[in-house]
């Protein structure tokens, strides 16, 4: 996999939410996503960005487009020095939440993209990638 | 500062103030199309007038009580120029020019006392560079402020509850809803059922960019308080995107109606309200 174009962004506010999403959704256009994975890759962005500012107070965020086999896709991490997440496995589960939302945020953005990756270390923080490809379902 | 220097000072006010404007003109930056050279003028000879009387006063901190009226003129004037719309560096120009005026004007007086010179310059430098910072920072105040004022318009015209029906209102949601904005969308909403007795509400989010679990969540919400009002809800305007993301998302919207378009959520309003709409037969020729 290489990566073509990289920025990182700061996350510490809420509008910094939607400067996020419109830039996500800038890198989406620029690869010729449908309209169908722009839409599933910016609501991902948003649940997990909004955790971030949620759950560790704000964290970075770097934008990529990577391209593997000849395929262009839009690879996000985000990184934060939170209190991390002590069971991985069951904050990954529908309906969880300590937070008193809907608990769709983590498992939500691993259906909305197509590859998913969490690290979490208590006490350190989290790191989480997804990437959604053009022709992703 | 030594007496003599503040008083040589004042003496000169005049030629000060002739090349401190001169400097202003002749700067390439000078926005003659937003200030008039007359306005100028006086805004330099009100300023120049009381640093020097401050300065007499034989102190030179900007935040002692004799300053107290210098640093009054210059946040007026930056606050009057950031709503003007003058750039940073056209209002910095402002004070910095000053300083040019100030040296030239020292530097024939005290050309054989290099103590004196020095002594006046470094003193009257930190007092510049400290007016500067406060015109900075009233600049970027009166910016912030602007800002602010548009925040606040933005979120009162971008909930309008419409009444579209006897009994039916209409709420077009435009932009991201975050907590702040269900906050005034669910009081107008609210607010509106119980003056209008209307029985059906219509949320169309055709102007939602992203539905994420926290907007549904808010929505969910939404509807939850109008059906505790006695009223039910609708949701209209959802796109097939949309709908998409928040099947994937998990997101359960399965109790509340909702509808693709506003036409067709009105319609269903119309069946629940038991209004019929109907074409007539018209024989009038046009």
């Amino acid at each position: 996999m290489m990566t073509l174009s990289k920025e990182t962004l700061a996350i510490q506010r809420e509008p910094d939410v939607i400067y996020f999403r419109n830039k996500a959704k800038e890198y989406a256009v620029k690869i010729g996503m449908s309209m169908v994975g722009q839409t599933k890759l910016i609501t991902a962005a948003s649940e997990l960005v909004r955790n971030m500012l949620r759950y560790a107070n704000g964290g970075n965020a770097i934008l990529e487009i990577v391209i593997r086999n000849n395929v262009k896709g839009v690879r996000l991490t985000f990184t934060d020095k939170g209190p991390g997440i002590k069971d991985v496995k069951q904050a990954m589960q529908d309906g969880f939440s300590t937070g008193r939302s809907l608990g769709l945020g983590l498992p939500g953005a691993k259906r909305l993209s197509n590859e998913f990756d969490i690290k979490s270390e208590v006490g350190k923080g989290t790191t989480v990638t997804i990437i959604r490809w053009k022709n992703g379902l | 500062m030594k007496s003599e220097t503040a008083a040589f000072l004042k003496k000169n006010k005049k030629r000060i103030l002739e090349a401190w404007v001169q400097n202003q003109m002749s700067d390439s930056t000078l926005r003659d199309d937003l200030i008039s050279n007359e306005e100028l003028s006086k805004q330099s000879d009100d300023l120049l007038d009381t640093l020097l009387k401050a300065v007499g006063s034989g102190e030179l901190n900007l935040e002692s009580e004799s300053f107290q009226g210098v640093t009054d003129i210059l946040s007026e004037l930056s606050i009057t120029r950031a709503r003007q719309g003058f750039s940073p560096r056209e209002t910095s120009m402002f004070v910095m020019s000053l300083k040019k005026a100030f040296y030239s004007l020292l530097d024939a007086q005290y050309k054989d006392d290099p103590a004196t010179l020095y002594q006046a310059s470094v003193e009257l430098n930190n007092l510049l560079d400290h007016m500067s910072i406060v015109t900075m920072e009233t600049f970027i105040q009166g910016r912030e402020e602007v800002i602010l004022r548009q925040t606040d318009e933005m979120n009162e015209i971008s909930t309008p509850v419409i009444r579209v029906w006897e009994g039916i209102l209409a709420l077009p949601i435009i932009g991201t809803l975050d907590s702040a904005r269900t906050q005034i969308v669910m009081e107008n909403l609210l607010q509106q059922i119980v003056e209008t007795g209307s029985r059906i509400a219509i949320l169309d989010i055709s102007g939602v960019p992203t539905v994420d679990s926290l907007v549904a969540q808010h929505l969910i919400k939404t509807v939850s308080a109008t059906r505790l009002m006695g009223a039910e809800c609708i949701i209209s305007g959802i796109r097939a995107e949309i709908a998409q993301t928040i099947v994937h998302l998990g997101i359960d919207l399965s109790n509340i109606n909702t509808k693709a378009s506003l036409a067709s959520a009105l319609k269903l309003a119309y069946s629940m309200l038991g209004i019929e709409v109907r074409r007539t037969e018209r024989k009038t020729i046009f």
